[in-house]
């Protein structure tokens, strides 16, 4: 568990770091507004930022730290919620911008605050007034400490507005404040940011010309989110250092949702955290999921209960039976010879993480840049076919093999360079040996291509001597065999220098892409239950409802209401009797008609010793347990009250979903 | 051209007057005659309406301020409430009087409290002897206010007694203003558009001193030749000149011609403000970025407007949703079962053939459907199974956030929610892709 909140806060700086990268950009441009103040135009970001609404949230977060710490202590974040009219808006802006004022100067003075807390009149001339008297201060300020602390802040810095979700604010609302904060620029240094989540056209369709006119919009594109995902993914997934690894289900149900749903990296991180915590809360073998240090230490002071948990592994249980069996024998029965194994294997592992993850991205740049793409453009989809099975047994690895035998020879050799540095970064011993063999394909080629210069001199000379000769037969004879031969020599070493790397690669894979699965003691490092996953992730309301509805013994557990589908129980409770009948009528439902089976059902109890008057003269009680599954029907919105027809209530839904 | 003459101002004010308001003489002799001398009471209240842009805010500024009479002068739009606005006309009353002692705040709820306090202010000032005046730019606000708001400033004379006119600037007729309960008929007084002789001499006016008023007047002309067809905003034609104008002087700094030498000028600058016209002015990308542009004389494909960057990214199932919302909307329920139901296979092709057929449903716009007929029609153009999960209904509240979805019926969640489609059928064909 505490492994996990490392891992959270590696994550959060994973994705600030990221943001911060993409936002230096606008944060000059933003430097470079300061000094534009003069025009009567408001400068005017737009940042669009994707669809995925939940995260926004975060970078707008991260945005406005960067400017605080950088540019102005000046900045109110609006969102469209808090401001259905002009005067919320301003009420808003000025109690965001004051209060960030306050916490500057709460050390200074306190008669400030005194004053912000009388009832603020909510106008510009206010706000510029506010502006003008902060202004001054921090001047004065400045002017007594000379200029030794706040430095960091411009003269007179600007306000920055920061419009969260442009697209659900009301037109007029924005329009209105640009006017009236146009009309005092000159005295408010105001910077606007629209954040938009479809497409700049929104600000046309927002704003008429005559307001649009008034700003000096300047448009900045993030990070697409897949673009987002991948570098996640890369820093988090495809790292050794992690020591919690997802299983190729589970990846794949993560990435389904982000593609499919929402687009959400934050979602995508929470649904990470969640397979964390279910793997901690579920294998007790999780303790020795951490760094491998720390994980030696743990296995040592190994109780023995959870050396018979370790037994019980099917991996390891297959490794034990790959072993002679006196040292089977060794590993039921000693402790301590059993931990001694586990901390070779769960090395082995750990070298294992590592070689596989330089090796994926080495077949990844083989793979990328083939037409087609058959084993997918993007490293997560590789590392998912690498993770399902045995990748080189796929038709697409084979395929993609044929297809790296055809590439052209300043593309290999580039890739081949990509290699040497990835094998380079990489921190695996066993890599010394491959670089040094990739190194020497590199020079083979660079001989080949000095071989090729040589030849082309030889060829030139020769055609040289063509030219002298006039008799047309042997031009005809000398040129076929010159082209015969270099067809034949040239290529065929070219060729047989490309199977050769191509075959080497293939040597690798079969190596060091060995599916975890196929690993001993992988239980404990990769979370692979997709389907507990998919329950959580995946909620289905309606499903839900239907099923609680429909078979009540689902959520009950109560052995009465045990039976087969069909059939109409009378012990279930009364909603679930209506839901049922309902389900068996059209659009309108005849009140009458469904009391009657009702009552029907329900009276079954009591069997068919039940006498005839009570038949048709429905019992109270039941009459007022009808009504109530009704009304309860009603409030779940299954059906609602119609007027079409008198005693007939109509039908919302169509049971198939 | 009518010389303003008034025996109750100096001439050399109204010299100077007249040159700050080029081609408005006429409407302002005629203000000045309704405002008379300074002690005379005016004319209770004047509507001034005029297209945007035709110079009402500033021939009334000038004015005032020229000749010195009391006034005040509020916007509207920026004090939106009745209580700012009314607050902001007694602050401003009391800053204008000659004794500037510090001015407590003083609340000012209702109209009633308004003429108390206006009272008030208007004798501690002693400016009962000249006519005061409160001007009301954007006027056409102060309709979305309480109701007695404009009857009773259109009276404020009479209900304050005191020499004091109200001048309303807007840019819509007084016949708008009306209110049906009935009120007091303003004077009203047009200002008519500039032509474009009227532009040329006022755009010629302020030229930069470095050149010859000559010059720049050339350089209007062929602006004006440019832009007049499509803006005849006097602001945004002063914008689109000082942004261009040293393109224009370019030849001229590099020697290459001389400030006489139109035709080379001429051919220099057109194509340029033409871009200028297509980019610059429709606001697709910023003035700024269009300096930035000039000085770096880059190539005219780096800069990329607002517009190109159309395309918009949506997860998988977003996309079929919105364009099962398109289906909903744009095709009668009635043919439903035709296209969706599995049974013959010509059915996308009819559909997309039937419905280029009736482009009539397209000009009556997206038509409301139910939650239920929109996810009937998702699951049968989706070529898997979708399980109906949270996810799916939250994309749909997120697409209606996103502007893309609109709901309609709104009274109850449970009551099937109906929506309706709202983009077009060019991004559904993005889409589509």
């Amino acid at each position: 568990q505490q492994i996990r909140e490392d891992l959270n806060k590696q994550l959060l700086d994973n994705l600030v770091s990221f943001l911060k990268r993409s936002y230096s950009e606008l944060q000059e441009e933003t430097t470079e507004w300061t000094c534009r103040m003069k025009s009567r135009e408001i400068p005017t970001a737009a940042l669009v930022l994707g669809v995925n609404v939940t995260d926004h949230d975060l970078t707008f977060r991260s945005l406005s730290e960067v400017l605080q710490n950088n540019i102005t202590p000046y900045i109110a974040l609006l969102e469209a919620k808090d401001c259905p009219g002009i005067k919320n808006l301003m009420q808003k802006l000025m109690g965001q911008l004051m209060n960030c004022c306050i916490d500057e100067d709460s050390l200074e003075d306190d008669s400030y605050v005194q004053v912000s807390q009388n009832r603020i009149r909510c106008s510009m001339t206010s706000l510029i007034n506010w502006y003008e008297s902060v202004t001054k201060k921090t001047d004065s300020v400045t002017l007594r400490k000379k200029r030794t602390s706040s430095s960091r802040h411009w003269q007179s810095p600007p306000v920055v507005v920061i419009f969260k979700d442009m697209e659900s604010f009301t037109t007029k609302v924005l329009q209105d404040f640009i006017v009236i904060s146009s009309r005092h620029i000159r005295e408010l240094p105001l910077v606007l940011i629209f954040g938009i989540a479809t497409s700049p056209m929104i600000i046309h369709s927002l704003l008429p010309h005559s307001v649009s006119s008034l700003l000096c919009i300047e448009l900045f594109q993030s990070l697409s989110c897949k673009e987002h995902l991948s570098t996640i993914i890369d820093k988090l997934l495809l790292t050794a250092q992690c020591p919690f690894k997802l299983g190729e289900k589970v990846l794949q149900v993560l990435i389904n949702i982000f593609l499919y749903h929402d687009f959400s990296v934050q979602n995508f991180i929470k649904g990470f955290q969640l397979c964390i915590v279910e793997h901690f809360y579920s294998q007790p073998l999780s303790v020795l999921c951490c760094q491998l240090v720390d994980a030696k230490k743990r296995v040592n002071s190994l109780s023995h209960d959870q050396c018979e948990n370790i037994r019980r592994l099917p991996s390891f249980r297959r490794y034990v039976e790959s072993q002679v069996s006196e040292k089977q024998v060794a590993l039921l029965m000693s402790d301590n010879f059993l931990k001694e194994i586990i901390q070779n294997l769960l090395e082995d592992l750990h070298v294992y993480h590592e070689n596989y993850v330089s090796v994926l991205r080495c077949l990844h740049v083989f793979t990328s840049s083939l037409p087609k793409y058959p084993l997918g453009k993007q490293i997560r989809e590789l590392h998912c076919a690498c993770l399902e099975n045995q990748v080189w047994e796929t038709e697409e690895y084979e395929s993609s093999l044929q297809l790296a035998r055809m590439l052209n020879k300043s593309d290999l050799v580039t890739m081949l360079q990509q290699c040497v540095e990835i094998f380079v970064s990489s921190s695996g011993k066993e890599f010394d040996k491959t670089v040094e063999k990739l190194k020497e394909f590199l020079t083979q080629f660079q001989k080949l291509e000095a071989e090729a210069f040589q030849e082309r001199d030889v060829s030139v000379s020769s055609q040289k001597e063509l030219q002298k000769k006039t008799d047309l037969y042997h031009l005809q004879k000398t040129l076929l065999e010159l082209k015969e031969s270099r067809r034949s020599k040239k290529l065929t070493k070219f060729e047989m220098l490309r199977f050769e790397v191509v075959d080497y690669i293939d040597s690798l894979v079969r190596n060091y892409l060995v599916p975890a699965d196929h690993k001993t003691l992988h239980e404990i490092v990769y979370f692979n239950t997709a389907s507990v996953l998919r329950g959580h992730l995946n909620a289905a309301p309606r499903t839900a409802l239907h099923t609680a509805l429909n078979n009540p013994y689902c959520y009950l557990k109560n052995q009465a209401l045990k039976s087969d589908a069909g059939s109409i129980s009378n012990k279930a409770p009364d909603i679930c009797i209506a839901y049922k009948l309902h389900l068996e009528c059209g659009r309108l439902i005849n009140l009458v008609d469904w009391l009657e089976a009702f009552s029907t059902v329900v009276m079954a109890v009591e069997g068919p010793n039940a006498d005839a008057a009570s038949s048709d003269q429905v019992d109270d009680i039941i009459h007022a347990r009808f009504i109530r599954a009704v009304s309860e029907l009603e409030l779940l919105g299954f059906i609602k009250p119609s007027k079409q027809k008198t005693d007939h209530v109509a039908r919302l839904t169509w049971g198939g979903c | 051209m009518p010389n303003l003459e008034h025996p109750a101002y100096p001439a050399a004010a109204l010299l100077h007057l007249e040159s700050l308001v080029p081609c408005r003489e006429s409407q302002v002799s005629m203000l000045l005659s309704i405002f008379g001398e300074r002690q005379q009471f005016s004319f209770p209240s004047i509507f001034i309406y005029g297209h945007t842009s035709s110079g009402k805010t500033y021939v009334m500024q000038t004015l005032l301020n020229t000749l010195q009479l009391p006034h005040v002068f509020v916007n509207c739009v920026e004090y939106f409430s009745s209580r700012l606005l009314l607050e902001e006309i007694l602050i401003q009353l009391q800053s204008c009087s000659s004794k500037t002692e510090q001015t407590s705040h003083v609340p000012c709820d209702t109209f009633n409290d308004f003429v108390r306090l206006f009272k008030q202010a208007v004798v501690s000032q002693e400016l009962q002897d000249q006519t005061l005046y409160i001007v009301l730019d954007r006027a056409e606000q102060l309709r979305e206010m309480e109701a007695n708001i404009l009857p009773a400033f259109l009276r404020l004379q009479e209900l304050t007694d005191r020499n004091v006119t109200v001048v309303l600037l807007s840019e819509i007729v007084w016949e708008l203003f009306r209110p049906n309960i009935g009120c007091f008929e303003p004077f009203t007084l047009y200002f008519p558009d500039y032509s474009i002789g009227h532009l040329q001499k006022i755009l010629s006016q302020n030229h930069p001193p470095e050149y010859s008023a000559d010059f720049y007047a050339a350089y209007i002309n062929i602006l004006l030749g440019v832009f007049y067809m499509v803006c005849r905003d006097l602001k945004e034609l002063q914008h689109l000149a000082v942004l261009n104008f040293s393109k224009y002087c370019e030849p001229v700094v590099r020697g290459e011609a001389n400030e006489r030498d139109t035709r080379k000028l001429w051919k220099n600058i057109e194509p340029h403000l033409k871009k200028a016209m297509q980019t610059v002015y429709l606001r697709e990308i910023s003035s700024s970025q269009w300096e930035r542009f000039q000085r770096d004389n880059g190539e005219p494909g780096q800069l990329k407007g607002l517009s190109a960057h159309t395309h918009v990214e949506l997860p998988y199932y977003s996309k079929f949703l919105l364009i099962a919302a398109y289906l909903a909307s744009y095709n009668p329920v009635r043919t439903d079962k035709r296209f969706f139901v599995k049974h013959h296979g010509k059915i996308r092709k009819t559909n997309f053939m039937k419905k280029h057929e009736k482009t009539s449903n397209h000009l009556l716009g997206p038509k409301p459907f139910p939650l239920d007929r929109l996810l009937a029609i998702l699951y049968s153009i989706v070529d898997n199974r979708v399980a109906p999960t949270a996810n799916i209904f939250s994309q749909i509240t997120s697409l209606v956030t996103l502007q893309l979805l609109s709901v309609v019926g709104h009274n109850d969640q449970l009551d099937g929610p109906q929506y309706k489609c709202t983009v077009s059928l060019d991004f559904i064909r993005a889409i589509a892709r």
